[in-house]
Order: structure tokens, then C-alpha cells, then sequence
């Protein structure tokens, strides 16, 4: 989200001035520190900004942002310069440089998801009233559209939070905002009845064994 | 000739049954690990050129002698690295999510042995930020080979000690590039770096490193069970092996489905996909190896056999083998202008054909797809596919140039109907207006 401005200095100091780890993520800050080689701790750069962000989102009940003074703290503890930090925050979408509503909507609208109908999943959120780039009113949602996310056999879909919602339509992508905006769980994954995961719609075309039990293929080698 | 089921390597592709180690195991994963790296690292490597397995991330190079280039003899100083690439994000590519998500020990039994192969002391596995769900399951799947004693010290009982670390992305598509994931992984910005030192020389942290595909690791371990002359007895000569293909678009039925190399596109469409959407006089195009590769139009595509040199024959290539399928309702132009704003969105900046070249292509292609430009201005386009082509640091330049030249190759007369149209509404428009 590189294109958004920063937030105002000022405020944003005064609030988050005081950033530190719960207990818990400065435990996990120190098991991903561990996976590098001793003396390459920048490496882990990358899963500490991913943790602090969503540190922010725990405790602004959205999916969180990277506030620059949050940028230092986890810099400091690296041993790096806040600005190599800064870089990497800035280079890489994941990491939100503003707030972001509660649930992050984010839609595919690359060329496999664009054949499969990802205009209305766009038609859908514009109509539930989410502006891209721009969180509603009322905090819920921010809508994105994002570059290819990798289900292109199960196009077109949404990455909202954590997870994905595939083979969508206009209706199911309301029904989906419908029910996270009444505070329910939507069952993610495909949203094709009977589909199960990316075999082709109306069962598989090959390892039909597999449906119904872990079959062990070795005894016909 | 059909591939059988029992020859399938990717038996839970699907996900229909648990991808825990235990499941894993009665799958047939983990069987004797020690025992196949009891066969000595030059002759797995050796095995591995033999099965003729090339890369599946793409460029193709062969596997075997790409691991061929390691140090014989790394020291604890400068040990030596495997990075697995598991960054899948070229548009139509969804294949080593369904690894990674549903048979992640695959991808870990083969990273033991790979690396072990190549001397390395550990690998990384790169996955893409936006995979957290796959990510949660590899971590975990991690775990359960570390608590297993599966990695770790004495690796599944062979003696040898071998770490094996998971390291997520954050939403940069260049990070797929080998060097560009080396920079990442180092903490920093992803941009790729000047070739040579290759990673072989000098990779991540400056020691010998090697960057190979999460499909091309995930093979290994059934290649040395059933042996190369199995892998290599699919395929054409110079494509072996099985593939995991991807179909997305205007098919009946998308899907991901692991076939023999080589398959035509018409059998592998017809047996796994339900047929072109409203038939195969309604195929309009299709894009056969992601999105970097040129576009092939109908006629050519059809009776085309899906491997390297088959592809390569009608002027694109086989890529990740994510085949993107459009039939004739496609808006050709859109769907190419959709790929040059990828471009554009994911390039790095470093370099300037790039940088600014993917912005120009993509603001032309937007004009050219409703009209709004002079039919001069298409060989200009294609002139500045060619200066950007070839002049970047890494292929992200050529990937921006190659869909568009493929599209004025083959739909010129296309795009100048729409400038034609375009001309001639506003020439009666003005009319009108006197």
C-alpha cells in the first residue's frame, strides 16, 4: 500500500510512541529471530513486521497498519537502521502504511480472475457501498484490488483477512459481506456447491480412490 | 496413452484426505528416507539427470545439473544453501499452493534429499505472503517432521544434519526471481541482482545457494523410488516427466490436474476440464504458461503437445503450466492490458526500461483497447517491447514485453478494427453535429 500517504507524525507518535511486544509475540519474536544464522537477525525483518502489524490490528480490533514508530521498535531490535526498515515496510503490499478497517477486502482482479467474473465481485462490494483504497464508514471494511493470489482454478476470489473465499459471483460475494458484516464466519474456501477444493466441478477426473479413504498407491508400482 | 493413477506422484492434490505426516506416511512419504540417501550424494544427483526432470518454476533448466554446480566440499564458515521457492505468483500459476497445503511432507521429505544432495546445511523455504493458510499447514507440517526426527540432527536416521525453515513472504511478486528471493530473505528490499556471481557462487549470505521450485523439490522423493527410467518414460525426449497442469478461464470445469508431459492441449482440456466453454469453435486464445508467455491463437494451440519444446514451436512457452484459457467472448485487449498493469504494479523500480517502460506499455494498451490511438502507435509499442526487452536486470522486462508482442503478433487487425471503429463513430459523430 505504498501509494497511501503517511498518517500524521504528530498523532501517531503520541499514540504508538509506546509500542512493545505482549508477552507472547516477544516470545514469538525471539523463535523467528532463531530461524537465521547468528549475526543475520535482519533476516527476520520480514516476520517481525508482519507480527507487529498485526499486534496494531489486536489492539485497534482491525487488521493493522505499521505506525513509523512501530517501524523503529522492531528495527531496534534487529540492530538495523530504521530506514532499511522502512524500505522493506514500504516495498512490499502486505504491510498496510495506514489504518485499515476490520476486515480487509481484497479482491483479485488479474487476467484469470477478470475472466471468471471478478467485475462483479467488484460490481458486489461497490454496491455494498466499500470504495477502493478507501475503508467505510463505519470501520468494517477496506477494499483492495490486489495483483494475482494464486486460485486461478478456483477464479474469481477474495482474500478477506486471513482467509480466502473462491469461485465467487455477485450473490455469494454479497452473501459474504452480508454475514461478516451480521458477525458470523463464512465458510471459506470454494463457494461452489459440491466442489471440494480444485478438482474439476462435479468430482475428480483422476485419483477417485483418494475421495473416499487415504489410498496407498504403491501396491500397483 | 493416459496417465495412470498409480503413477501420479501428487496423490492428495485435492485435499480429500489429511495432509498430516501420519496420512503422509500410509501414502507411501517418508518410506525409507535413509535408505535412498544411503545411494550417495553424486549418484542422487546423477539419478536426477537421468530422470531428466527440468525445473518446474518456469525457465526449465535442468534440476540435476543445476545441483551439479554446488561445492563438493562446503566448510561450517561458508556452508552451503537450499532456498525453495515457494513464492508461486505469476497470474494462472496455482499449483505448489495445493502442494504446499495438501501434501506438504512431499515438499519436506524433498528437501531433506535435495539438500542433502547438494551438501547444503539448510533450507528456506520462501512462501508467498498472501499463502497463510498454506503457511500455517508447512509450519506445522515442519513441526511434525521435527518432532518425528525427521530433520533436525541425524536427519530421518541417515546420519547426515539438516534444518529446514519456513519464511514468508509479504506481497511482492519479483521475489520469485532466484536473486530477488536471496535479497528478501536477507531482510531486505526484493531486487534482483546482477548475474554473475550465479547463487551457486555466491547466494544467500554470500554462500553457495540454490533455488529451486517447491514442484521440482516435491518430485524427487518418488523419482528416486521408482527411479529415473520411470520419470523419464513420460513425455516427450527433452520434457519428461509428470506435471501438475493448471487450467483456468473459459473451460468448463477449471481445475488443477497432474498429467504426463507432452498430453495435447485437446486431451488434457477434453478429459480434465469438460471442453472450451460453448465448444472448440468458440477458443479464441490461450495462454499457455502463465502470464509471461506470449498468447497462442486457436488454430495453433489445439493439437499443440503442453511441454517445453511443443510450446516453444508456436512461439510461447511452457512455463508454470498454468494454461489460461479464453474463448471468443474474451476482450483479447483487455485481458492483455490487465497482464501489462501486473507488470507495472510488480515492478521493482530498479532498473529503468522497466520501471518506466511497464507504465508506458500499460497507459498505450489501455488506449489501444478502446481505440484511442493512432494505428502508427502500435509498432511504436511493439518497438519499446523490444528496447525493454532484454535491457533489465532480471526477465521481469521481458515478461511485461512478451504478452504484448504475442498480442500484436497475432490480433493486429484487432486492434486497428478498434481505432478504425473508433475513427469512424467520432468522423459520424461530427457529421451529425453539422
Amino acid at each position: 500500500m505504498a501509494d497511501v500517504a503517511f498518517p500524521d507524525e504528530a498523532e501517531t507518535r503520541a499514540r504508538w510512541g509506546n509500542f512493545a511486544w505482549t508477552a507472547e509475540n516477544a516470545a514469538q519474536a525471539t523463535k523467528i529471530i532463531a530461524r537465521y544464522p547468528a549475526g543475520r537477525q535482519r533476516s527476520a525483518i520480514m516476520p517481525l513486521l508482519d507480527l507487529a502489524q498485526r499486534q496494531v490490528g489486536a489492539e485497534t480490533q482491525t487488521q493493522g497498519w505499521l505506525p513509523v514508530p512501530v517501524i523503529e521498535y522492531v528495527a531496534a531490535q534487529l540492530d538495523m537502521p530504521f530506514i532499511r526498515a522502512l524500505e522493506v515496510a514500504t516495498f512490499y503490499t502486505m504491510y498496510n502504511m495506514a489504518p485499515v478497517g476490520r476486515y480487509h477486502v481484497q479482491v483479485c482482479g488479474t487476467t484469470p480472475c477478470m475472466l471468471r467474473g471478478s467485475d462483479d465481485v467488484m460490481a458486489a462490494c461497490k454496491n455494498k457501498g466499500l470504495i477502493k483504497g478507501k475503508t467505510t464508514p463505519d470501520g468494517l471494511f477496506t477494499l483492495t484490488e490486489v495483483e494475482c493470489m494464486g486460485n486461478c482454478s478456483s477464479a474469481p476470489m477474495v482474500q478477506i483477512n486471513d482467509d480466502n473465499y473462491e469461485d465467487l459471483d455477485y450473490d455469494r460475494t454479497v452473501a459474504i459481506l452480508d454475514a461478516l458484516a451480521a458477525g458470523d464466519t463464512p465458510k471459506p474456501g470454494t463457494q461452489e456447491p459440491g466442489r471440494h477444493t480444485v478438482e474439476p466441478l462435479g468430482g475428480p477426473t483422476t485419483l477417485k480412490e483418494m475421495v473416499s479413504g487415504n489410498h496407498d498407491y504403491r501396491g500397483d508400482w | 496413452m493416459a496417465l495412470a493413477d498409480k503413477d501420479r506422484i501428487f496423490t492428495n492434490v485435492y485435499g480429500y484426505q489429511d495432509w498430516g505426516l501420519k496420512a503422509a506416511k500410509a501414502r507411501g512419504d517418508w518410506d525409507k528416507t535413509a535408505e535412498l540417501m544411503k545411494r550417495g550424494q553424486d549418484q542422487i544427483i546423477e539419478d536426477i539427470k537421468a530422470s531428466g526432470l527440468r525445473g518446474r518454476g518456469g525457465a526449465g533448466f535442468p534440476t540435476g545439473l543445476k545441483w551439479s554446480f554446488m561445492p563438493k566440499a562446503p566448510t561450517p564458515e561458508r556452508p552451503s544453501f537450499l532456498v525453495i521457492n515457494a513464492d508461486e505468483s505469476e497470474p494462472g500459476s496455482c499449483k505448489d499452493r495445493e502442494i504446499i497445503r495438501h501434501d506438504p511432507h512431499k515438499l519436506i521429505e524433498g528437501a531433506l534429499i535435495a539438500g542433502f544432495a547438494m551438501r547444503a546445511r539448510a533450507a528456506y523455504i520462501y512462501i508467498r505472503g498472501e499463502y497463510i493458510r498454506e503457511a500455517e499447514t508447512l509450519f506445522a507440517a515442519v513441526q511434525q517432521a521435527y518432532d518425528a526426527g525427521l530433520l533436525g540432527k541425524n536427519a530421518a536416521k541417515s546420519g547426515y544434519d539438516f534444518d529446514v525453515f519456513v519464511h514468508r513472504g509479504a506481497g511482492a511478486y519479483i521475489c520469485g526471481e532466484e536473486t530477488a528471493m536471496i535479497e528478501s530473505l536477507e531482510g531486505k528490499k526484493g531486487q534482483p541482482r546482477l548475474k554473475p556471481p550465479f547463487p551457486a557462487g555466491a547466494g544467500l549470505y554470500g554462500c553457495p545457494t540454490t533455488v529451486n521450485n517447491v514442484e521440482s523439490i516435491a518430485v524427487v522423493p518418488t523419482i528416486l523410488r521408482r527411479g529415473a527410467t520411470w520419470f523419464s518414460s513420460f513425455g516427450r525426449e527433452n520434457n519428461k516427466g509428470t506435471k501438475l497442469f493448471q487450467i483456468s478461464g473459459h473451460v468448463e470445469k477449471p481445475c488443477v490436474v497432474e498429467e504426463e508431459m507432452s498430453i495435447s492441449f485437446r486431451e488434457l482440456i477434453e478429459k480434465h476440464c469438460g471442453g472450451v466453454r460453448g465448444g472448440w469453435d468458440n477458443l479464441l486464445a490461450v495462454i499457455p504458461g502463465g502470464s509471461s508467455v506470449p498468447l497462442v491463437p486457436a488454430s495453433e494451440i489445439i493439437d499443440c503437445p503442453m511441454d517445453f519444446d511443443g510450446l516453444k514451436a508456436v512461439g510461447s512457452g511452457l512455463g508454470t503450466a498454468a494454461i489460461i484459457v479464453m474463448d471468443k467472448s474474451t476482450d483479447i485487449v483487455r485481458a492483455i492490458s490487465r497482464i501489462s498493469y501486473f507488470y507495472k504494479h510488480e515492478s521493482c523500480g530498479q532498473c529503468t526500461p522497466c520501471r518506466e517502460g511497464t507504465g508506458w506499455m500499460w497507459r498505450v494498451m489501455e488506449r489501444l483497447r478502446e481505440g484511442k490511438a493512432d494505428i502508427s502507435e502500435i509498432d511504436t509499442l511493439y518497438q519499446v517491447t523490444k528496447q525493454v526487452e532484454g535491457h533489465t536486470i532480471c526477465a521481469l522486462g521481458d515478461a511485461a514485453a512478451w504478452p504484448i508482442q504475442g498480442l500484436i503478433r497475432h490480433f493486429r487487425p484487432e486492434l486497428e478494427r478498434r481505432i478504425t471503429e473508433r475513427k469512424g463513430e467520432g468522423g459520424a459523430m461530427l457529421e451529425a453535429a453539422e
